[in-house]
Protein backbone atom coordinates (compact mmCIF):
# COMPACT_ATOMS: atom_id res chain seq x y z
CA UNK A 1 0.00 0.00 0.00
CA UNK A 2 0.99 3.55 -0.76
CA UNK A 3 3.10 4.79 2.50
CA UNK A 4 1.07 7.77 3.29
CA UNK A 5 -2.11 5.76 3.22
CA UNK A 6 -0.18 2.65 5.52
CA UNK A 7 0.79 5.89 8.22
CA UNK A 8 -3.24 6.39 7.95
CA UNK A 9 -4.68 3.30 8.51
CA UNK A 10 -2.92 2.84 11.68
CA UNK A 11 -4.78 5.66 12.67
CA UNK A 12 -8.13 4.42 12.27
CA UNK A 13 -9.86 2.42 14.81
CA UNK A 14 -11.11 -1.71 13.93
CA UNK A 15 -15.17 -0.77 13.15
CA UNK A 16 -14.93 2.88 12.58
CA UNK A 17 -16.88 4.61 9.84
CA UNK A 18 -14.15 5.94 7.25
CA UNK A 19 -15.45 8.20 4.97
CA UNK A 20 -12.20 8.62 1.50
CA UNK A 21 -12.64 11.85 -0.12
CA UNK A 22 -10.89 11.52 -3.26
CA UNK A 23 -10.72 7.85 -2.98
CA UNK A 24 -8.86 6.93 -5.88
CA UNK A 25 -8.39 3.13 -6.87
CA UNK A 26 -10.29 2.47 -2.92
CA UNK A 27 -6.66 0.92 -1.74
CA UNK A 28 -7.43 2.53 1.89
CA UNK A 29 -10.81 1.32 1.77
CA UNK A 30 -9.92 -1.95 0.91
CA UNK A 31 -7.17 -2.37 3.39
CA UNK A 32 -9.60 -1.23 6.32
CA UNK A 33 -12.52 -3.21 5.25
CA UNK A 34 -10.52 -6.47 5.19
CA UNK A 35 -8.29 -5.79 8.28
CA UNK A 36 -10.23 -3.46 10.45
CA UNK A 37 -14.04 -4.45 9.73
CA UNK A 38 -14.44 -0.46 8.56
CA UNK A 39 -17.79 0.34 7.45
CA UNK A 40 -16.79 2.88 4.75
CA UNK A 41 -17.45 5.11 1.56
CA UNK A 42 -15.31 6.65 -0.98
CA UNK A 43 -16.17 9.72 -2.91
CA UNK A 44 -15.01 10.15 -6.71
CA UNK A 45 -15.63 11.65 -10.12
CA UNK A 46 -13.26 9.51 -12.19
CA UNK A 47 -14.93 6.62 -14.25
CA UNK A 48 -11.76 4.43 -14.17
CA UNK A 49 -11.00 4.41 -10.95
CA UNK A 50 -14.83 4.51 -9.88
CA UNK A 51 -15.05 0.86 -12.25
CA UNK A 52 -11.58 -0.36 -9.84
CA UNK A 53 -13.31 0.34 -6.80
CA UNK A 54 -16.44 -1.58 -7.70
CA UNK A 55 -14.51 -4.27 -9.03
CA UNK A 56 -12.56 -4.46 -5.21
CA UNK A 57 -15.93 -4.52 -3.86
CA UNK A 58 -15.64 -1.24 -2.16
CA UNK A 59 -18.24 1.46 -1.33
CA UNK A 60 -17.17 4.03 -3.53
CA UNK A 61 -19.49 6.83 -4.50
CA UNK A 62 -19.60 8.97 -8.00
CA UNK A 63 -19.25 12.59 -6.22
CA UNK A 64 -16.99 15.69 -7.09
CA UNK A 65 -15.91 17.22 -3.84
CA UNK A 66 -16.57 20.78 -5.49
CA UNK A 67 -20.09 20.32 -5.23
CA UNK A 68 -19.57 20.26 -1.57
CA UNK A 69 -21.14 17.53 1.09
CA UNK A 70 -24.43 18.55 2.15
CA UNK A 71 -25.89 15.22 1.27
CA UNK A 72 -23.36 13.92 4.52
CA UNK A 73 -25.75 14.82 7.69
CA UNK A 74 -23.77 15.82 10.62
CA UNK A 75 -21.30 13.38 12.37
CA UNK A 76 -22.28 10.41 10.49
CA UNK A 77 -18.26 9.54 10.64
CA UNK A 78 -15.99 8.62 12.86
CA UNK A 79 -13.16 9.74 10.62
CA UNK A 80 -13.35 11.70 7.14
CA UNK A 81 -10.36 11.13 5.21
CA UNK A 82 -9.07 13.48 2.56
CA UNK A 83 -5.33 12.40 1.01
CA UNK A 84 -3.58 15.05 -1.42
CA UNK A 85 -6.94 16.83 -2.73
CA UNK A 86 -7.02 19.80 -0.90
CA UNK A 87 -4.65 21.91 -2.85
CA UNK A 88 -7.10 20.48 -6.04
CA UNK A 89 -10.63 21.54 -4.27
CA UNK A 90 -12.33 25.12 -5.46
CA UNK A 91 -13.45 25.61 -1.78
CA UNK A 92 -10.76 24.17 0.62
CA UNK A 93 -11.43 25.77 3.52
CA UNK A 94 -15.14 25.38 3.35
CA UNK A 95 -14.44 21.47 2.27
CA UNK A 96 -12.28 21.38 5.31
CA UNK A 97 -15.46 22.58 7.58
CA UNK A 98 -17.99 20.31 5.74
CA UNK A 99 -15.72 17.38 7.31
CA UNK A 100 -15.78 18.47 10.57
CA UNK A 101 -19.29 18.72 10.78
CA UNK A 102 -19.86 15.18 9.43
CA UNK A 103 -16.86 13.39 10.96
CA UNK A 104 -15.71 13.09 14.53
CA UNK A 105 -12.12 13.44 13.09
CA UNK A 106 -10.74 14.21 10.20
CA UNK A 107 -7.25 13.39 8.36
CA UNK A 108 -5.95 15.69 5.84
CA UNK A 109 -2.69 15.50 3.82
CA UNK A 110 -1.16 17.70 1.49
CA UNK A 111 2.02 18.89 -0.11
CA UNK A 112 3.93 21.36 1.35
CA UNK A 113 4.36 24.67 -1.25
CA UNK A 114 7.41 26.10 1.35
CA UNK A 115 9.57 22.84 0.48
CA UNK A 116 13.26 24.24 0.31
CA UNK A 117 13.00 22.83 -3.48
CA UNK A 118 10.02 24.96 -3.75
CA UNK A 119 11.12 28.19 -2.40
CA UNK A 120 14.80 27.51 -4.39
CA UNK A 121 12.83 26.90 -8.02
CA UNK A 122 10.76 30.04 -7.10
CA UNK A 123 13.85 32.29 -5.14
CA UNK A 124 16.56 31.48 -7.70
CA UNK A 125 15.03 30.67 -10.83
CA UNK A 126 12.28 32.85 -10.75
CA UNK A 127 9.58 30.49 -11.65
CA UNK A 128 6.41 28.59 -10.45
CA UNK A 129 7.78 25.14 -8.98
CA UNK A 130 7.39 21.80 -10.25
CA UNK A 131 8.48 18.29 -8.47
CA UNK A 132 7.63 14.88 -8.35
CA UNK A 133 4.46 15.85 -5.95
CA UNK A 134 3.48 18.55 -7.86
CA UNK A 135 4.66 17.71 -11.37
CA UNK A 136 2.07 20.19 -13.65
CA UNK A 137 3.00 23.74 -15.45
CA UNK A 138 1.35 26.81 -14.14
CA UNK A 139 -1.31 26.17 -16.94
CA UNK A 140 -2.57 23.07 -16.76
CA UNK A 141 -2.21 22.27 -13.12
CA UNK A 142 -5.46 21.18 -11.04
CA UNK A 143 -2.95 22.08 -7.92
CA UNK A 144 -5.38 25.58 -7.67
CA UNK A 145 -5.08 25.86 -3.82
CA UNK A 146 -1.66 25.49 -3.10
CA UNK A 147 -0.44 25.84 0.20
CA UNK A 148 2.28 25.39 2.94
CA UNK A 149 1.95 23.91 6.15
CA UNK A 150 2.51 27.39 7.86
CA UNK A 151 -0.31 28.45 6.15
CA UNK A 152 -2.51 25.38 6.86
CA UNK A 153 -2.12 25.62 10.59
CA UNK A 154 -3.15 29.49 10.49
CA UNK A 155 -6.52 28.06 8.56
CA UNK A 156 -6.99 25.96 11.42
CA UNK A 157 -6.66 28.76 14.56
CA UNK A 158 -8.80 31.47 12.88
CA UNK A 159 -11.25 28.50 12.08
CA UNK A 160 -10.83 27.03 15.75
CA UNK A 161 -10.05 23.76 14.08
CA UNK A 162 -7.84 21.35 16.92
CA UNK A 163 -4.91 19.72 15.48
CA UNK A 164 -4.63 16.44 17.61
CA UNK A 165 -1.21 15.75 15.49
CA UNK A 166 0.80 16.11 13.06
CA UNK A 167 2.89 14.20 10.85
CA UNK A 168 5.33 15.64 8.53
CA UNK A 169 7.65 13.24 5.78
CA UNK A 170 9.61 12.83 3.30
CA UNK A 171 8.86 12.56 -0.50
CA UNK A 172 9.14 8.49 0.71
CA UNK A 173 6.44 9.13 3.38
CA UNK A 174 9.38 8.54 6.09
CA UNK A 175 9.50 11.14 9.25
CA UNK A 176 13.30 12.35 9.60
CA UNK A 177 15.26 14.65 12.42
CA UNK A 178 15.58 16.69 9.86
CA UNK A 179 12.01 17.20 8.98
CA UNK A 180 11.28 17.51 12.45
CA UNK A 181 13.69 20.27 12.80
CA UNK A 182 12.22 22.98 10.28
CA UNK A 183 9.05 20.96 9.04
CA UNK A 184 8.25 23.77 7.20
CA UNK A 185 11.76 23.68 4.77
CA UNK A 186 12.00 20.20 4.49
CA UNK A 187 9.05 18.65 4.85
CA UNK A 188 7.28 16.75 1.73
CA UNK A 189 3.88 16.63 2.78
CA UNK A 190 2.08 16.59 6.02
CA UNK A 191 -0.63 14.41 7.68
CA UNK A 192 -2.36 16.74 9.49
CA UNK A 193 -5.37 14.86 12.06
CA UNK A 194 -8.27 17.44 13.00
CA UNK A 195 -10.73 17.79 15.67
CA UNK A 196 -13.65 19.94 16.22
CA UNK A 197 -13.04 23.15 18.18
CA UNK A 198 -9.98 23.74 20.19
CA UNK B 1 -28.28 -9.34 -36.75
CA UNK B 2 -29.92 -12.81 -36.20
CA UNK B 3 -29.71 -15.91 -33.71
CA UNK B 4 -27.00 -17.00 -35.90
CA UNK B 5 -24.58 -14.04 -35.17
CA UNK B 6 -21.65 -14.19 -32.57
CA UNK B 7 -22.20 -13.51 -29.00
CA UNK B 8 -25.61 -14.24 -28.88
CA UNK B 9 -28.05 -16.96 -26.68
CA UNK B 10 -29.62 -18.29 -30.19
CA UNK B 11 -32.95 -19.23 -29.94
CA UNK B 12 -35.08 -18.49 -26.63
CA UNK B 13 -37.73 -20.69 -25.82
CA UNK B 14 -40.32 -18.91 -23.39
CA UNK B 15 -41.53 -21.54 -20.66
CA UNK B 16 -44.61 -21.10 -18.24
CA UNK B 17 -44.87 -21.40 -14.26
CA UNK B 18 -48.68 -22.09 -13.35
CA UNK B 19 -49.29 -21.09 -9.79
CA UNK B 20 -52.01 -22.36 -8.88
CA UNK B 21 -52.71 -21.78 -4.75
CA UNK B 22 -54.64 -18.12 -4.49
CA UNK B 23 -52.46 -15.22 -4.34
CA UNK B 24 -53.10 -12.48 -1.99
CA UNK B 25 -52.76 -9.42 -3.32
CA UNK B 26 -51.91 -5.98 -1.17
CA UNK B 27 -54.73 -4.39 -2.34
CA UNK B 28 -56.80 -6.50 -0.03
CA UNK B 29 -58.03 -8.56 -3.37
CA UNK B 30 -57.20 -12.20 -4.91
CA UNK B 31 -55.99 -13.93 -7.61
CA UNK B 32 -57.23 -17.42 -7.70
CA UNK B 33 -53.65 -18.69 -8.94
CA UNK B 34 -51.71 -17.07 -12.08
CA UNK B 35 -49.72 -17.51 -14.80
CA UNK B 36 -46.00 -16.08 -15.30
CA UNK B 37 -44.27 -16.57 -18.37
CA UNK B 38 -40.44 -16.59 -18.31
CA UNK B 39 -37.12 -17.24 -20.61
CA UNK B 40 -33.69 -18.26 -18.89
CA UNK B 41 -30.12 -17.71 -20.24
CA UNK B 42 -27.31 -19.42 -19.58
CA UNK B 43 -27.13 -22.77 -17.03
CA UNK B 44 -28.16 -22.81 -13.28
CA UNK B 45 -25.02 -24.17 -11.51
CA UNK B 46 -25.63 -27.29 -9.00
CA UNK B 47 -25.86 -24.99 -5.88
CA UNK B 48 -28.14 -23.07 -7.47
CA UNK B 49 -25.92 -20.06 -6.35
CA UNK B 50 -25.46 -18.10 -10.00
CA UNK B 51 -29.15 -16.46 -10.63
CA UNK B 52 -29.80 -13.11 -11.66
CA UNK B 53 -33.02 -11.93 -11.78
CA UNK B 54 -34.12 -9.49 -14.46
CA UNK B 55 -37.06 -6.86 -13.61
CA UNK B 56 -38.28 -5.45 -16.75
CA UNK B 57 -39.50 -1.93 -16.70
CA UNK B 58 -42.84 0.11 -17.85
CA UNK B 59 -43.17 -1.46 -21.27
CA UNK B 60 -40.95 -4.47 -21.17
CA UNK B 61 -41.54 -8.30 -20.96
CA UNK B 62 -39.68 -11.51 -20.61
CA UNK B 63 -38.08 -11.64 -23.78
CA UNK B 64 -34.70 -9.67 -22.33
CA UNK B 65 -32.28 -11.63 -24.75
CA UNK B 66 -31.57 -13.82 -27.50
CA UNK B 67 -34.31 -14.63 -30.10
CA UNK B 68 -37.30 -16.29 -30.87
CA UNK B 69 -37.02 -17.91 -34.28
CA UNK B 70 -34.18 -18.02 -36.75
CA UNK B 71 -36.14 -15.99 -38.95
CA UNK B 72 -36.09 -13.11 -35.88
CA UNK B 73 -34.26 -10.40 -36.64
CA UNK B 74 -34.59 -8.51 -33.49
CA UNK B 75 -33.37 -9.36 -30.63
CA UNK B 76 -34.53 -9.03 -26.73
CA UNK B 77 -35.07 -5.76 -25.11
CA UNK B 78 -31.34 -5.84 -23.06
CA UNK B 79 -29.85 -7.98 -25.75
CA UNK B 80 -26.90 -5.42 -25.35
CA UNK B 81 -26.22 -6.47 -21.50
CA UNK B 82 -27.59 -10.48 -21.46
CA UNK B 83 -25.41 -12.73 -23.13
CA UNK B 84 -22.03 -14.69 -23.30
CA UNK B 85 -19.70 -12.57 -22.60
CA UNK B 86 -21.80 -9.15 -21.93
CA UNK B 87 -22.20 -7.23 -18.81
CA UNK B 88 -24.60 -10.12 -17.49
CA UNK B 89 -22.67 -12.54 -18.47
CA UNK B 90 -24.10 -15.94 -19.44
CA UNK B 91 -21.36 -17.94 -19.30
CA UNK B 92 -21.23 -17.54 -15.49
CA UNK B 93 -24.68 -16.75 -14.72
CA UNK B 94 -28.14 -18.18 -14.90
CA UNK B 95 -30.64 -15.38 -15.98
CA UNK B 96 -33.97 -15.18 -15.24
CA UNK B 97 -36.29 -12.76 -17.03
CA UNK B 98 -40.09 -13.42 -16.39
CA UNK B 99 -43.19 -11.18 -17.50
CA UNK B 100 -45.00 -9.18 -14.94
CA UNK B 101 -48.46 -10.24 -13.45
CA UNK B 102 -50.83 -7.85 -15.14
CA UNK B 103 -48.94 -7.69 -18.62
CA UNK B 104 -49.57 -8.22 -21.84
CA UNK B 105 -47.00 -11.04 -23.28
CA UNK B 106 -48.43 -14.35 -21.87
CA UNK B 107 -48.53 -13.71 -18.05
CA UNK B 108 -51.79 -13.31 -16.66
CA UNK B 109 -53.26 -10.06 -16.89
CA UNK B 110 -55.97 -7.76 -18.03
CA UNK B 111 -56.30 -10.36 -21.48
CA UNK B 112 -56.57 -13.06 -19.40
CA UNK B 113 -60.04 -15.22 -18.35
CA UNK B 114 -61.21 -14.46 -14.79
CA UNK B 115 -61.94 -18.02 -13.86
CA UNK B 116 -64.60 -16.75 -11.27
CA UNK B 117 -66.33 -15.18 -14.16
CA UNK B 118 -65.40 -16.73 -17.17
CA UNK B 119 -65.18 -13.45 -19.12
CA UNK B 120 -61.84 -11.51 -19.66
CA UNK B 121 -60.73 -9.52 -16.97
CA UNK B 122 -60.28 -6.20 -19.11
CA UNK B 123 -60.67 -3.07 -16.60
CA UNK B 124 -61.29 -5.44 -13.57
CA UNK B 125 -58.21 -6.68 -13.61
CA UNK B 126 -56.51 -6.12 -9.98
CA UNK B 127 -54.83 -3.32 -9.34
CA UNK B 128 -51.39 -4.60 -8.61
CA UNK B 129 -48.44 -3.22 -7.02
CA UNK B 130 -44.56 -3.19 -7.29
CA UNK B 131 -44.76 -5.30 -3.70
CA UNK B 132 -47.02 -7.77 -5.49
CA UNK B 133 -44.36 -8.74 -8.40
CA UNK B 134 -41.67 -9.20 -6.14
CA UNK B 135 -43.87 -11.63 -3.91
CA UNK B 136 -45.03 -13.39 -7.25
CA UNK B 137 -41.37 -13.69 -8.77
CA UNK B 138 -40.71 -15.13 -5.17
CA UNK B 139 -42.92 -17.39 -5.89
CA UNK B 140 -41.03 -17.95 -9.46
CA UNK B 141 -37.69 -18.73 -7.45
CA UNK B 142 -38.98 -21.16 -5.37
CA UNK B 143 -40.95 -23.36 -7.51
CA UNK B 144 -37.02 -22.94 -9.71
CA UNK B 145 -34.85 -23.79 -6.38
CA UNK B 146 -33.11 -20.46 -5.99
CA UNK B 147 -32.89 -19.55 -2.51
CA UNK B 148 -30.79 -16.24 -2.91
CA UNK B 149 -30.10 -14.52 -6.08
CA UNK B 150 -26.02 -13.01 -6.78
CA UNK B 151 -28.48 -10.18 -7.99
CA UNK B 152 -31.30 -8.35 -8.49
CA UNK B 153 -30.79 -5.94 -11.06
CA UNK B 154 -34.12 -3.66 -13.03
CA UNK B 155 -33.67 -0.35 -15.10
CA UNK B 156 -36.56 2.45 -14.15
CA UNK B 157 -39.49 0.59 -12.57
CA UNK B 158 -37.33 -2.65 -13.14
CA UNK B 159 -35.63 -0.92 -10.30
CA UNK B 160 -38.17 0.01 -7.68
CA UNK B 161 -38.32 -4.24 -8.04
CA UNK B 162 -34.73 -4.54 -7.34
CA UNK B 163 -35.41 -2.22 -4.38
CA UNK B 164 -38.27 -3.97 -3.09
CA UNK B 165 -36.88 -7.58 -3.36
CA UNK B 166 -33.77 -6.07 -0.49
CA UNK B 167 -36.78 -4.63 1.48
CA UNK B 168 -39.31 -7.50 1.62
CA UNK B 169 -36.53 -10.51 1.09
CA UNK B 170 -33.08 -9.48 2.80
CA UNK B 171 -31.75 -12.82 2.77
CA UNK B 172 -32.10 -13.71 -1.06
CA UNK B 173 -30.92 -11.06 -2.46
CA UNK B 174 -26.67 -10.89 -2.57
CA UNK B 175 -26.61 -7.77 -4.51
CA UNK B 176 -29.63 -5.31 -5.48
CA UNK B 177 -28.62 -3.08 -9.42
CA UNK B 178 -30.93 -0.04 -9.59
CA UNK B 179 -30.57 1.36 -12.73
CA UNK B 180 -31.74 4.82 -13.83
CA UNK B 181 -34.84 4.17 -10.60
CA UNK B 182 -36.22 6.31 -8.00
CA UNK B 183 -37.55 5.66 -4.55
CA UNK B 184 -40.66 7.27 -5.75
CA UNK B 185 -41.73 9.40 -8.84
CA UNK B 186 -41.74 12.96 -8.56
CA UNK B 187 -45.09 15.19 -8.73
CA UNK B 188 -43.42 15.82 -12.79
CA UNK B 189 -43.40 12.01 -13.45
CA UNK B 190 -46.84 10.92 -12.15
CA UNK B 191 -47.89 13.78 -14.70
CA UNK B 192 -46.80 12.41 -17.81
CA UNK B 193 -48.23 9.31 -16.85
CA UNK B 194 -51.65 11.04 -16.29
CA UNK B 195 -51.00 12.51 -19.88
CA UNK B 196 -50.85 9.21 -20.76
CA UNK B 197 -53.63 7.61 -19.37
CA UNK B 198 -55.53 10.66 -19.73
CA UNK B 199 -54.78 9.75 -23.59
CA UNK B 200 -56.01 6.24 -23.41
CA UNK B 201 -59.12 6.75 -21.85
CA UNK B 202 -60.46 9.29 -23.69
CA UNK B 203 -60.41 7.42 -26.50
CA UNK B 204 -63.95 6.38 -27.80
CA UNK B 205 -62.43 3.01 -28.64
CA UNK B 206 -61.34 2.65 -25.00
CA UNK B 207 -65.44 1.72 -24.14
CA UNK B 208 -64.66 2.21 -20.63
CA UNK B 209 -62.05 -0.55 -20.67
CA UNK B 210 -64.23 -3.33 -22.32
CA UNK B 211 -62.63 -2.85 -25.92
CA UNK B 212 -62.32 -6.00 -26.35
CA UNK B 213 -66.18 -6.68 -25.80
CA UNK B 214 -66.77 -4.33 -28.82
CA UNK B 215 -63.93 -5.78 -31.11
CA UNK B 216 -62.26 -2.20 -30.87
CA UNK B 217 -59.00 -1.07 -29.41
CA UNK B 218 -57.88 2.53 -28.50
CA UNK B 219 -55.07 2.68 -30.72
CA UNK B 220 -55.29 6.30 -30.76
CA UNK B 221 -55.04 7.14 -27.37
CA UNK B 222 -52.20 4.29 -26.59
CA UNK B 223 -50.64 5.73 -29.67
CA UNK B 224 -50.45 9.44 -28.11
CA UNK B 225 -49.49 7.83 -24.64
CA UNK B 226 -46.64 6.51 -26.21
CA UNK B 227 -45.28 9.42 -28.04
CA UNK B 228 -45.37 11.45 -25.05
CA UNK B 229 -43.72 8.56 -22.89
CA UNK B 230 -41.03 8.79 -25.50
CA UNK B 231 -40.29 12.13 -25.61
CA UNK B 232 -39.49 12.03 -21.98
CA UNK B 233 -37.18 9.09 -22.47
CA UNK B 234 -34.95 10.92 -24.74
CA UNK B 235 -32.78 14.01 -24.16
CA UNK B 236 -33.25 17.55 -25.78
CA UNK B 237 -29.59 16.86 -27.21
CA UNK B 238 -29.96 13.30 -28.20
CA UNK B 239 -33.07 14.41 -30.11
CA UNK B 240 -31.14 17.41 -31.76
CA UNK B 241 -28.50 15.09 -32.89
CA UNK B 242 -31.06 12.05 -33.55
CA UNK B 243 -33.08 14.61 -35.83
CA UNK B 244 -32.73 18.27 -35.72
CA UNK B 245 -34.85 19.94 -37.84
CA UNK B 246 -34.58 17.24 -40.86
CA UNK B 247 -37.32 17.00 -43.20
CA UNK B 248 -39.06 13.43 -43.55
CA UNK B 249 -41.05 14.50 -46.81
CA UNK B 250 -42.97 17.56 -48.33
CA UNK B 251 -41.45 21.01 -48.42
CA UNK B 252 -41.65 24.37 -47.38
CA UNK B 253 -41.28 26.27 -50.63
CA UNK B 254 -44.29 24.26 -52.21
CA UNK B 255 -46.88 24.54 -49.21
CA UNK B 256 -46.85 21.18 -49.20
CA UNK B 257 -47.34 19.48 -45.79
CA UNK B 258 -44.51 19.19 -44.46
CA UNK B 259 -43.38 16.18 -41.61
CA UNK B 260 -40.12 16.41 -39.37
CA UNK B 261 -38.26 12.98 -39.14
CA UNK B 262 -39.08 13.23 -35.17
CA UNK B 263 -42.78 13.84 -35.90
CA UNK B 264 -42.43 10.28 -38.28
CA UNK B 265 -40.30 8.63 -35.60
CA UNK B 266 -42.85 9.39 -33.16
CA UNK B 267 -45.70 8.17 -35.11
CA UNK B 268 -43.73 4.92 -35.94
CA UNK B 269 -42.72 4.84 -32.33
CA UNK B 270 -46.22 5.36 -31.29
CA UNK B 271 -48.06 2.87 -34.07
CA UNK B 272 -45.68 0.29 -33.52
CA UNK B 273 -46.94 -0.16 -29.95
CA UNK B 274 -50.28 -0.34 -30.39
CA UNK B 275 -49.57 -3.80 -32.54
CA UNK B 276 -48.08 -5.54 -29.24
CA UNK B 277 -49.22 -3.23 -26.00
CA UNK B 278 -52.42 -3.78 -24.23
CA UNK B 279 -54.12 -0.60 -23.26
CA UNK B 280 -55.15 -1.94 -20.11
CA UNK B 281 -51.88 -3.15 -18.99
CA UNK B 282 -50.58 0.52 -19.71
CA UNK B 283 -52.82 1.44 -17.46
CA UNK B 284 -51.92 -0.83 -14.78
CA UNK B 285 -48.13 -0.76 -15.27
CA UNK B 286 -48.28 3.69 -14.95
CA UNK B 287 -50.40 3.03 -11.15
CA UNK B 288 -47.96 0.72 -10.16
CA UNK B 289 -45.07 3.33 -11.01
CA UNK B 290 -46.94 6.03 -9.28
CA UNK B 291 -47.54 4.63 -6.25
CA UNK B 292 -44.40 2.85 -5.63
CA UNK B 293 -43.14 4.45 -2.44
CA UNK B 294 -41.21 1.91 -0.18
CA UNK B 295 -40.95 4.88 2.28
CA UNK B 296 -44.68 5.93 2.71
CA UNK B 297 -45.24 3.54 5.45
CA UNK B 298 -42.00 4.62 7.51
CA UNK B 299 -42.96 8.73 7.33
CA UNK B 300 -41.42 9.01 4.29
CA UNK B 301 -37.61 8.32 5.84
CA UNK B 302 -36.40 6.39 3.10
CA UNK B 303 -33.39 5.06 5.91
CA UNK B 304 -35.86 3.21 8.01
CA UNK B 305 -37.39 1.15 4.95
CA UNK B 306 -34.03 0.43 4.01
CA UNK B 307 -32.55 -0.56 7.44
CA UNK B 308 -33.90 -4.45 6.80
CA UNK B 309 -31.76 -4.84 3.77
CA UNK B 310 -28.85 -7.05 3.48
CA UNK B 311 -27.79 -6.46 -0.15
CA UNK B 312 -25.17 -4.36 -1.70
CA UNK B 313 -26.20 -1.81 -3.57
CA UNK B 314 -25.07 -0.91 -7.30
CA UNK B 315 -27.35 2.67 -8.43
CA UNK B 316 -26.54 3.77 -11.50
CA UNK B 317 -27.86 6.91 -13.55
CA UNK B 318 -27.58 8.33 -16.53
CA UNK B 319 -25.94 12.57 -17.19
CA UNK B 320 -29.05 13.60 -19.66
CA UNK B 321 -31.83 11.68 -18.11
CA UNK B 322 -34.41 13.73 -16.93
CA UNK B 323 -37.15 11.19 -16.26
CA UNK B 324 -35.33 9.28 -13.57
CA UNK B 325 -32.47 12.16 -13.28
CA UNK B 326 -29.89 11.58 -11.05
CA UNK B 327 -30.67 13.15 -8.37
CA UNK B 328 -33.12 10.68 -7.86
CA UNK B 329 -30.54 7.87 -7.44
CA UNK B 330 -28.66 10.43 -5.24
CA UNK B 331 -31.52 9.97 -2.62
CA UNK B 332 -31.41 6.30 -2.56
CA UNK B 333 -27.71 6.66 -2.41
CA UNK B 334 -27.48 9.03 0.36
CA UNK B 335 -30.61 6.82 2.34
CA UNK B 336 -28.46 3.61 2.00
CA UNK B 337 -25.36 5.47 3.24
CA UNK B 338 -27.45 6.80 6.35
CA UNK B 339 -28.56 3.02 6.67
CA UNK B 340 -24.78 1.70 6.79
CA UNK B 341 -25.87 -0.21 3.62
CA UNK B 342 -22.95 -1.14 1.34
CA UNK B 343 -23.56 0.92 -2.35
CA UNK B 344 -21.84 1.60 -4.79
CA UNK B 345 -23.07 4.61 -7.43
CA UNK B 346 -22.11 6.04 -10.65
CA UNK B 347 -23.49 8.99 -12.74
CA UNK B 348 -22.53 7.30 -16.49
CA UNK B 349 -21.74 10.51 -19.32
CA UNK B 350 -24.67 9.88 -21.90
CA UNK B 351 -26.96 11.95 -24.32
CA UNK B 352 -29.55 9.36 -24.98
CA UNK B 353 -31.61 10.44 -21.70
CA UNK B 354 -33.75 7.44 -19.70
CA UNK B 355 -33.13 5.18 -22.78
CA UNK B 356 -29.70 4.69 -22.38
CA UNK B 357 -30.19 2.55 -19.68
CA UNK B 358 -30.97 -0.30 -22.59
CA UNK B 359 -27.82 0.90 -24.61
CA UNK B 360 -24.02 -0.62 -24.27
CA UNK B 361 -23.06 2.32 -23.53
CA UNK B 362 -18.55 1.33 -22.61
CA UNK B 363 -18.77 2.75 -18.85
CA UNK B 364 -22.00 1.33 -17.95
CA UNK B 365 -21.63 -1.93 -19.43
CA UNK B 366 -18.00 -2.69 -17.30
CA UNK B 367 -18.92 -1.33 -14.48
CA UNK B 368 -22.06 -3.36 -13.92
CA UNK B 369 -20.45 -6.35 -15.35
CA UNK B 370 -16.97 -5.66 -12.45
CA UNK B 371 -20.02 -5.30 -9.80
CA UNK B 372 -21.66 -8.69 -10.96
CA UNK B 373 -18.82 -10.65 -11.02
CA UNK B 374 -17.50 -9.71 -8.01
CA UNK B 375 -20.87 -10.46 -6.01
CA UNK B 376 -20.51 -13.93 -7.91
CA UNK B 377 -17.18 -13.97 -5.70
CA UNK B 378 -18.51 -12.78 -2.34
CA UNK B 379 -21.37 -14.54 -2.72
CA UNK B 380 -19.27 -17.70 -3.24
CA UNK B 381 -16.87 -16.96 -0.28
CA UNK B 382 -19.98 -15.99 1.74
CA UNK B 383 -21.70 -19.64 1.47
CA UNK B 384 -18.14 -21.56 1.74
CA UNK B 385 -18.10 -19.70 4.94
CA UNK B 386 -21.74 -20.90 6.30
CA UNK B 387 -21.02 -23.95 4.85
CA UNK B 388 -17.56 -24.35 7.37
CA UNK B 389 -19.34 -22.81 10.23
CA UNK B 390 -22.12 -25.35 9.63
CA UNK B 391 -19.20 -28.00 10.18
CA UNK B 392 -17.93 -26.74 13.26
Amino acid sequence: MRGDLELIATLINPGARVLDLGCGEGELLDHLQCNKQVNGYGLDKDAENIRICVGKGVNVIEQDLDEGLANFTENSFDMVVMTDALQAVKEPRELVRDMLRIGEECIVTFPNFAHWRCRAQLALKGVMPVSKQLPHSWYDTPNIHLCTFADFEQLCETESIKIIQRRVVNADHKEKALINWAPNFFGTYAFYRLGKSA
Amino acid sequence: MDASADNTLGVIEPQLYQHSEPFALQNGQQLNGYELVFESYGKLNSDRSNAILICHALSGHHHAAGFHSMEDTKPGWWDACIGPGKSIDTDKFFVLSLNNLGGCHGSTGPNSIDPTTGEIFGPNFPNIVVKDWVASQAQLADHLGIKKFVAVVGGSLGGMQAMQWSIDFPERVHAAVLIASAAKLTAQNIAFNEIARQAITTDEDYCAGNYQQFNKNPDKGLMLARMVGHVTYLSEDGMKTKFDREIKSGDFEHGKDVEFQVESYLHHQGRAFTQYFDANTYLLMTRALDYFDPAREFDGDLTRALEKTMAKFLVLSFSTDWRFSPERSQEIVDALVRARKNVASAIIESEHGHDSFLLPIARYTKILGAFLERSQVELNQSSKLQKAQELV
